[in-house]
């Protein structure tokens, strides 16, 4: 089969590898019929996340047909499925209570070493995402084994396009976790840092939650547009100091939440034995925890941080005397995708969610390393990427 | 004063050898410990666990396990450099649902004994503890080479702890291979 395929810092690949096989009872094999660039995916691209080797297949938000069941399997062939970028067993003490990426079993038993080094316990297992979450090859390919298959993947009706539902793998159920862990009550006023997929899919969910406003904070005019087309309020942070224009807009009290989805550029899954790594992750860390700062000190006394974003290592002069004086609560993880699959599938087929105005581009799965390229330098104008396999490769023009 | 006077962490947590020796009950070089929480009934779990053929599901560097009576275990294992090591090992101890402790006989390659606990803990199954204490062949230096091809007992211990655990809560155990022929460490492959 064909499959994007890592092998260094802005080194990605298309090359044609062996096709997956069913090899425990619960595997299905999913025939890729979409699949998408993730903004954590250029963290591998820009060679940030330690563990990855020459050769490893990318890609965690994917869905398609399944088209072969191990014994263990609910799953039919001929059906679509969404499958979510967590791998979870779904009989763990975690996963009975839907706690799913903190699986204690979808990570292979010798891959739970690092973390549980690195964090002091060990993650679930991931796709596509280096071989501390466990080496799974990922969806950015034509064909993936996908792992406790009676437990992931949600199954589609037809007739919903791939483009309404493809984000239920990650970003979507990422974004409303996001504002879940903010504890939004009415009339609340809510602040988001970053406005990429994450951020502006939890101004989705806020909404839907009840905040009374949204405060939105970027600095790519386009993103902010698109913030404000959902009805929050919008701060360019190139434009003004974004504590004071934030005070000023809440009469001086603060945003009642605040959500940090900004960390994914600055910080990777950086573990304490890459000796190498661990020396960029602490100067990143002193450098890039600006937004973190940020939310904590514009946050009103006694409110609630949530973190969506990704940090890995260690952070530098985190406020903790801000955090603790203020009476703040934080939430934070990977998300439970399981858990909130079923209830957003119902809410995009009844039209109370839409994902798709997110994507910006679509392109052959063979235009993969052109898409990273793209997704890579011109963050304004690409909001999302989706791919297609079997479609024959274009030509990509590169904006000015 | 010993350790276990001051403080409740288990002799194998301990930094003192004569503590960690004495746990095993017996001048052992190298003691080592590995725990689990495994979703299942402590009955459920001895009972695999006391069918010694089992574990060749769950270990992996288990060349075979043969059973020549329930109390007797002829256990042959994959070590570094493509040879094999072999003992016989004796069970000195079993309290069903809760404990089971075996010895390796005189003569052994590797002179070892260990013990595994089932510990009921509501609301979450089974706390499951194994300590074993070996004399690694050809001493220290050996000890340290099999460190090096990752078959050094602690962290093998460790692995098939969370193996069993994979196992028993899922009925398979995680791997990340792409095709069969990728797999063949995996004990359950087909």
């Amino acid at each position: 089969m064909r499959a994007l395929t890592w092998h260094g810092k802005h080194d990605v690949r298309m090359e044609t590898v062996d096709d997956p096989e069913i090899i425990n009872p619960r595997d299905a094999i999913i025939k890729v019929t979409s699949t998408a660039i993730c903004g954590s995916d250029l963290h591998l691209y820009d060679g940030f996340i330690p563990t990855m080797k020459s050769g490893d297949i990318l890609g965690h938000e994917f869905m398609g047909e399944v088209v072969e069941t191990g014994s263990g399997s609910t799953l039919k062939k001929g059906q679509r499925v969404v499958v979510p970028f967590v791998i979870a067993c779904g009989s763990c003490y975690f996963c009975t209570k839907h706690q799913y990426s903190c699986c204690d079993n979808s990570n292979p038993a010798d891959n739970q070493d690092i973390s549980e080094f690195g964090y002091g316990n060990r993650m679930s297992g991931l796709f596509g995402y280096s071989h501390m979450t466990g080496g799974y090859a990922g969806g950015q390919a034509e064909y993936v084994r996908v792992p406790y298959s009676d437990v992931g993947p949600i199954v589609v009706p037809d007739g919903v396009d791939d483009d309404k539902v493809l984000f239920l793998s990650d970003i979507l159920p990422t974004g409303w976790m996001a504002a879940e862990n903010a504890d939004i009550e009415p009339g609340d006023t809510v602040a988001v840092w970053g406005c990429g997929p994450v951020g502006l899919f939890a101004i989705q969910s806020a909404m839907l939650m009840g905040a009374n406003r949204i405060i939105a904070i970027d600095h790519f005019p386009h993103r902010l547009e698109l913030a404000a087309k959902f009805g929050a309020e919008t701060i360019n942070f190139n434009d003004v100091k974004v504590y004071d224009a934030l005070m000023e807009m809440t009469g001086g009290i603060g945003p009642d939440a605040v959500i940090d989805s900004v960390g994914l550029e600055a910080h990777g899954l950086f573990v304490d034995n890459v000796v190498d790594q661990i020396k960029v992750s602490t100067f990143l860390g002193t450098d890039r925890i600006h937004a973190l700062r940020q939310v904590i000190l514009a946050c009103r006394k006694g409110g609630r941080v949530s973190v969506p974003a990704v940090y890995g290592g260690f952070v530098d002069k985190f406020p903790m005397g801000a955090f603790m004086e203020k009476g703040l609560t934080m939430k934070t993880g990977q998300t439970h995708v399981q858990h909130y699959t079923p209830a957003l599938l119902n809410a995009i087929i009844e039209d109370k969610i839409d994902t798709t105005f997110l994507i910006s581009h679509r392109l052959p799965l063979e235009n993969a390393p052109d898409g990273y390229k793209l997704f890579h330098d011109h963050q304004n104008e690409t909001t999302k990427i989706v791919l297609k396999p079997g479609m024959e490769k274009i030509q990509v023009e590169m904006p000015a | 004063m010993s350790v276990s006077d001051t403080m409740n962490a288990p002799a194998t947590a301990a930094r003192d050898a004569e503590a960690r020796a004495g746990e095993a009950g017996r001048d052992e070089r190298s003691v080592t410990s590995a725990v689990v929480t495994i979703a299942r009934p402590a009955q459920e779990l001895y009972e695999f666990w006391r069918d010694f053929p089992n574990l060749a599901r769950v270990m992996e560097n288990i060349d075979s396990i043969e059973t020549p009576d329930r109390n007797r275990s002829i256990w042959t294992v994959k070590a570094p450099g493509g040879r094999t090591v072999q003992w016989e090992s004796v069970v000195t101890a079993d309290e069903p649902g809760r404990l089971i402790a075996w010895q390796s006989v005189e003569g052994a390659e590797i002179r070892n004994s260990g013990r595994i606990e089932f510990h009921d803990v509501p609301g979450r199954g089974t706390v499951v503890r194994a300590v074993i204490a070996y004399d690694p062949p050809g001493g220290m230096l050996a000890q340290l080479a099999a460190k090096l091809f990752q078959r050094e007992p602690a962290l093998q211990a460790r692995r098939d702890l969370r193996r069993f655990k994979q196992f028993m809560e899922t009925g398979e155990i995680s791997t990340s291979a792409r095709t069969r022929a990728e797999a063949t460490d995996l004990p359950t492959a087909a």
